[in-house]
């Protein structure tokens, strides 16, 4: 390639890599300013001032909030990655009865569409007595179709002699899973926790429809009832709130970046 | 019973469970739904066909299928044109390969609720970052999301620019499968760059192609978060999405029967709509 068109590549990108970049550091700037600065352009304020910051977090449950949203995601996750393998070692590696059956049915799980079910779904929050309960927001994300297939997947893989073998020294299926299955899984087991994890941390509609009480809220949700309630008052406020939400997933994105392309890309998840 | 007849049932009962409790009666629900009215608060009664009726003269559903379609013929274009111009600028040696990859996928980590804040912020009148640059060069501010016209057609910009390091992602995927040979064979029978694109690239990026379209689409009408936020539906409902209507028939009128109908209608028009794309996209690809 000739200079002048490395140049010209080079040049395309960083116009490219700007216009993804430049409205969050746009955005971090505008949270710095005095209500009056918010919105210019300058990227480094002329003063600096936490008063967006410190509006929010006291006019809005915030903290509690970030907890709220740990908590469900990590549940989840867990829930996924611990009960999930179970279902994929069983599918994968066990012979019974209904094994056949319960593979096609995961299939068919994956390709129902979100909307069909979310109103039955609600109806039966309602019912259950769930609405305003961390139950609402956990219990229908404890198993995830994708995840159990691309564990299916991976624990195919693995030779047989190695089952047999621990079997012969009397280990329990549930000893094999977790202490053999598992060590050899690191890599698909990372790329689940991270899709699960991130869907979790991102969803919007579904808190929104089965949690009112503020004290429940996640993130994402309290963020979203902050700004279109009028609660945040001004642009710095709401967007300070919105950086209690995006500062861990940027940090956790900038140090496992790889991990996190990989999963989000091959799972067909977006946040 | 064998032992492994057993650990098998064992391990995968509380996944039959929760296929049971929030698979299969949700998804038999929704088309008895369709057939009820039902406020959550009464006891349900049954409706006959007339959920059905009035999704079909409902004009505001059917405006918000229309603004869906308005969405994609701008989203998918765009969306196509720009994952595959920046998925072929990286695959080539490149210094910081991995920082131009990880800049492009930013904006698909962040939650769309704040994506939907943040431009709001970009695309305000006043104070927005677009209409101060705008004005800077000389151009005269746009009221992107206040004016019908153009509320629509920006939501479709921002939620590109929000997955398109998605879809870099699976092209760049697909472009590592196109063998070097192939290309450099018809270069020296003196096939220009577009030549070489246009007969072997594109062609050869086909299955990333359609899966791009596909994922899109299904993404498109799923469109929620983004007008909830920015536009509340408007102005003049051009940004209602469907979604968003089901959305205020549950939560806010508290019409159950009338909230699945429109999910299951929806899910219809999302199998059509992809469907049909694989055609047709199956037959361009004969010509």
């Amino acid at each position: 390639m000739s200079t002048l068109r490395r140049v010209g590549l080079y040049a395309a990108l960083t116009l490219a890599a700007l216009t993804f970049i430049y409205p969050f550091l746009w955005m971090i700037s505008s949270t710095l300013k005095p209500p009056f600065d918010v919105g210019t352009l300058e990227l480094i304020p002329d003063r600096i001032t936490l008063d967006n910051y410190r509006t929010m977090w006291v006019r809005a449950p915030f903290g509690r909030a970030l907890l709220n949203s740990a908590l469900v995601a990590t549940t989840i996750t867990a829930a996924v990655l611990v009960l999930g393998s179970m279902t994929a070692y069983a599918m994968a590696r066990l012979r019974f009865r209904g094994q056949p059956a319960l593979n096609a049915i995961t299939v068919v799980v994956l390709l129902i569409p979100g909307q069909l079910t979310l109103i039955p779904l609600y109806t039966l929050i309602v019912k259950l007595g769930w609405i305003d309960t961390y139950a609402a927001l956990i219990v229908p994300y404890l198993f995830n179709a994708t995840a159990i297939l691309m564990m299916r997947q991976f624990f195919l893989q693995i030779p047989h002699s190695l089952i047999d073998a621990a079997r012969m020294d009397g280990m329990g299926e549930m000893r094999i899973l977790f202490s053999i299955f598992w060590p050899l899984a690191k890599p698909v087991l990372a790329i689940v926790a991270i899709f699960t994890f991130m869907g979790s941390w991102n969803e919007v509609l579904w808190p929104l429809l089965v949690v009112r009480e503020q004290q429940l809220m996640t993130l994402p949700q309290l963020l979203t009832v902050f700004a279109l309630g009028g609660g945040a008052g001004s642009l710095g406020v709401s967007l300070a709130s919105a950086m209690v939400l995006v500062v861990p997933v940027v940090i956790a994105y900038v140090f496992l970046q790889r991990y996190f392309i990989e999963s989000m890309a091959g799972s067909g998840t977006k946040g | 019973m064998r032992a492994e007849e057993r650990s098998g049932w064992l391990l995968s009962a509380p996944y039959v469970a929760f296929l049971l409790a929030f698979a299969l009666y949700p998804v038999v629900f929704a088309l008895v739904l369709v057939f009820l009215r039902w406020d959550l608060v009464t006891e349900p009664a049954f409706a006959g066909g007339d959920n059905l009726r009035l999704l079909a003269h409902d004009g505001r559903f059917w405006q918000a299928v229309g603004n869906t379609f308005v969405f994609l013929s701008i989203h998918l274009p765009l969306q196509l044109v720009t994952a595959l111009a920046l998925a072929l600028a990286l695959n080539r040696p490149l210094a910081l390969r991995a920082f131009w990859r990880a800049a492009f996928f930013l904006p698909v980590v962040i939650s769309g609720a704040v994506v939907a804040i943040l431009w709001s912020a970009l695309y305000a009148t006043d104070v927005g970052l677009i209409n101060r640059l705008l004005v800077r060069v000389g151009l005269a501010p746009v009221a992107w999301l206040t004016n019908p016209a153009t509320a629509m057609p920006a939501i479709a910009a921002m939620v590109t620019w929000k997955n398109v390091g998605f879809y870099v992602i699976i092209y760049l995927a697909g472009l590592q499968y196109i063998p070097r040979s192939c290309l450099e064979a018809i270069e020296l029978e003196g096939a220009t760059a577009w030549q070489r694109f246009r007969h072997v690239t594109l062609p050869m990026l086909l299955p990333q192609t359609i899966l791009v379209v596909t994922l899109s689409t299904i993404n498109g009408f799923q469109l929620f978060i983004e007008p909830y936020v920015m536009t509340g539906g408007g102005p003049l409902r051009r940004t209602y999405s469907i979604v968003l209507y089901l959305y205020t028939n549950a939560f806010s009128y508290q019409k159950m029967g009338y909230a699945a109908t429109i999910g299951v209608a929806l899910a219809a028009i999302i199998g059509a709509v992809v469907l049909v794309q694989r055609r047709l996209i199956g037959k361009a690809e004969a010509l």
